[in-house]
């Protein structure tokens, strides 16, 4: 049998272009379908996950010629299926959220529809092996998030739009530009195959050029710290769900992902390179940090404290690359990479559930100022104790799983002695204590001034908002040898074994 | 070499319109020119000289074809541009609404 790898561009995309024609008819339908579709999808990609299957797909049939491939590949392997999960729960929650949630809103139907557009674009990205492929599906997803963004059609949403706009087209123009210069000179543009090309090749000043506009292209995307003006506007202007879906999963999906897949799969990273990484990775975890603490806004803080976990995520990478480039220990590397895609799964859970729970404030107070809001907890039980939950587990408290990401990262960078990277990195876990702790006290504890009568919210979201607490408990037992065994050691294979990716493509 | 210098300028030219000028429309419009120039350096990319269209009839067998891939690539890649342009345009003009202006320096609400 063929592989079904394709359903998870080929729902989404269909779901999205049914909602607006048979939504005319019943306002129901794109309320309904776009979670059972993404509750499908959830379940296909666990699947797929649990049996640790490999599959190469290519669109069209076009067999290769003499072993060089011409079509287009769709690739699924360890890594890759570690983010469709992400990305379908993640996905599934924020839509059945937005049940209740979006109605505040006219045009529901464009919402929805903008949403399949959005995971259809993240799915392609996380699957395709062929780099201009790639670039035409990271532009669907970022082009619905733009409108995504602007959903609110106020002031501020517009402003921030057209932010994220200008900065997004610059950095898909880099973007563009690495691609064409990869083709320049290798003449192909799949991924495994540019790989073979460039082993043989030893043009280091181009290959550096182009890693450096890749780093810089895919860095806007993901916001690490000199590239992430506009993730602040963004992230707090559009509507809370997709704030959680941009924040949880977009910057990993056509980021995070996309910087590691091409340089521990494409490239073969220099020492330099690898050092850069880990530079911005740690200049991200602070500078965020400290620029969250000064927030008033709810979902601007969560914005900046989303660029410093971020950081978190890159230093893992940074530090496996740096191991591995100077010929170190390959045990600190798996360690360092397993705590970084360990970290990865964690923040779409909390920063997720975080969005969703300033969003449920919003919808029963309309309002995002910790200046004004105060002593929820009585009135919204459920929320208080999600957020309360969500809060340790992003500061790194046990035995909530964001302790064990950092306590492996940690680990490894002292493994790897980069003690002052593994110093800053306890600090900044301070600091967000500090500053989520603020958060708490000002949105849940202390005086309730002027929202007395608020009630907790409806079904649909508190739902959304219980599973994900219950998730960010229960993934702590990834860090269970034979669990980790099971679902982090794969990804991390796929990753430093850079030919098991390259045979998958080539010998298919 | 002329063409990809000339092509590079384009690309400075947007440049700078993108950071000097103070009005949405023309910041769209020199974002539309940095990406036409990159269009241009892919169309380069694949052109060999003396080479003709890849129409390939057998009758001619010592003739030199240009790469149609970049080609190929371009006409996705204007799609994307087109929609993207529209996209920008369409918040423009929803943000001359709320303020009256395409002045960037009066559209200011969002700091920090």
């Amino acid at each position: 049998m063929d592989s079904l790898i394709p359903l998870f561009v080929i729902i989404p995309l269909a779901t999205a272009f049914l909602i607006p024609i048979i939504g005319k008819l019943t306002i129901y339908f794109a309320k309904t379908i776009t979670p059972v579709v993404l509750l499908i999808l959830c379940f296909y990609s666990i699947t797929l996950l649990l049996s640790n299957s490999k599959e190469t797909y290519i669109v069209g049939g076009w067999q290769p010629v003499e072993d060089i491939p011409i079509g287009i590949y769709l690739v699924l392997d360890s890594f890759s299926i570690l983010i469709l999960c992400i990305i379908s729960i993640i996905g599934f929650l924020v839509s059945f959220y937005s049940f209740e949630y979006i109605s505040y809103y006219t045009s529901e139907n464009n919402f929805y529809a903008l949403f399949c557009l959005m995971i259809a674009g993240m799915n392609g990205v996380v699957l395709s092996g062929d780099i201009f492929n790639l670039f035409v599906f990271l532009e669907i997803s970022v082009i619905a998030s733009y409108a995504l963004v602007a959903f609110g059609v106020g002031k501020n949403e517009l402003e921030a739009s057209f932010k994220y706009q200008v900065l997004g087209n610059i950095a898909s123009f880099l973007i563009l530009l690495s691609i064409s210069l990869l083709y320049w000179q290798t003449k192909t543009l799949n991924i495994a195959d540019i790989s073979e090309v460039l082993q043989t090749s030893d043009d280091s000043a181009f290959l550096k050029f182009t890693q450096v506009l890749l780093i810089s292209g895919f860095g806007l995307k993901a916001a690490i710290i000199p590239f992430h003006a506009w993730i602040p506007d963004a992230h707090s202007s559009a509507p809370s769900p997709v704030s959680a879906m941009l924040s949880g999963v977009l910057i990993k999906a056509v980021g995070v992902y996309v910087i590691i897949r091409l340089f521990f799969n494409m490239f073969v990273f220099t020492h330099e390179i690898a050092m850069v990484i880990t530079v911005l990775g740690t200049l991200s975890m602070i500078i965020g940090a400290l620029l969250a603490i000064n927030q008033s806004d709810i979902k601007r803080l969560l914005a900046y404290s989303s660029i410093s976990q971020i950081g978190y995520i890159i230093i893992g990478f940074g530090i496996g690359m740096v191991v591995l480039s100077k010929g170190g220990k390959v045990s600190i590397a798996v360690l360092a990479i397993a705590g970084a895609l360990f970290h990865m799964v964690n923040h779409a859970v909390f920063k997720g559930l975080l969005f969703l729970c300033a969003g449920a404030v919003e919808y029963r107070t309309n309002t995002r100022d910790m200046g004004q809001l105060g002593g929820l907890a009585e009135n919204m039980p459920i929320t208080s104790t999600s957020s309360l939950g969500a809060s340790l587990s992003i500061s790194g408290i046990p035995p909530f799983n964001g302790f064990f990401s950092k306590l492996i990262i940690i680990i490894a960078a002292v493994q790897a002695r980069f003690y002052l990277v593994a110093f800053l990195a306890v600090v900044v876990s301070i600091i967000t204590l500090a500053y989520f702790l603020k958060f708490q006290k000002r949105v849940f504890y202390g005086v309730n001034k002027n929202y007395k009568n608020v009630k907790e919210v409806p079904f649909a979201m508190s739902f959304s908002m219980i599973v994900l607490v219950v998730l960010c408990l229960g993934l702590s037992i990834l860090v269970i040898p034979s669990i980790r065994e099971l679902i982090l050691d794969p990804a991390v294979n796929t990753l430093i074994n850079m030919d098991q990716y390259i045979n998958q493509v080539i010998q298919y | 070499m002329t063409v990809n210098i000339l092509c590079f300028i384009l690309f400075l030219v947007g440049l700078y319109g993108l950071i000097t000028r103070r009005n949405l429309v023309k910041i769209v419009i020199s974002l539309s020119i940095m990406e036409f120039s990159l269009f241009i350096f892919l169309e380069l990319v694949g052109y060999i000289d003396g080479g003709i269209a890849p129409i390939i009839t057998g009758q001619d067998a010592n003739a030199v074809y240009v790469d149609p891939l970049p080609q190929a690539m371009i006409l996705t890649a204007i799609v994307i541009g087109l929609a993207t342009t529209a996209m920008l345009m369409a918040i423009a003009i929803r943000l001359y609404r709320k303020y009256k202006t395409f002045d960037i320096r009066e559209i200011k609400n969002l700091k920090g």
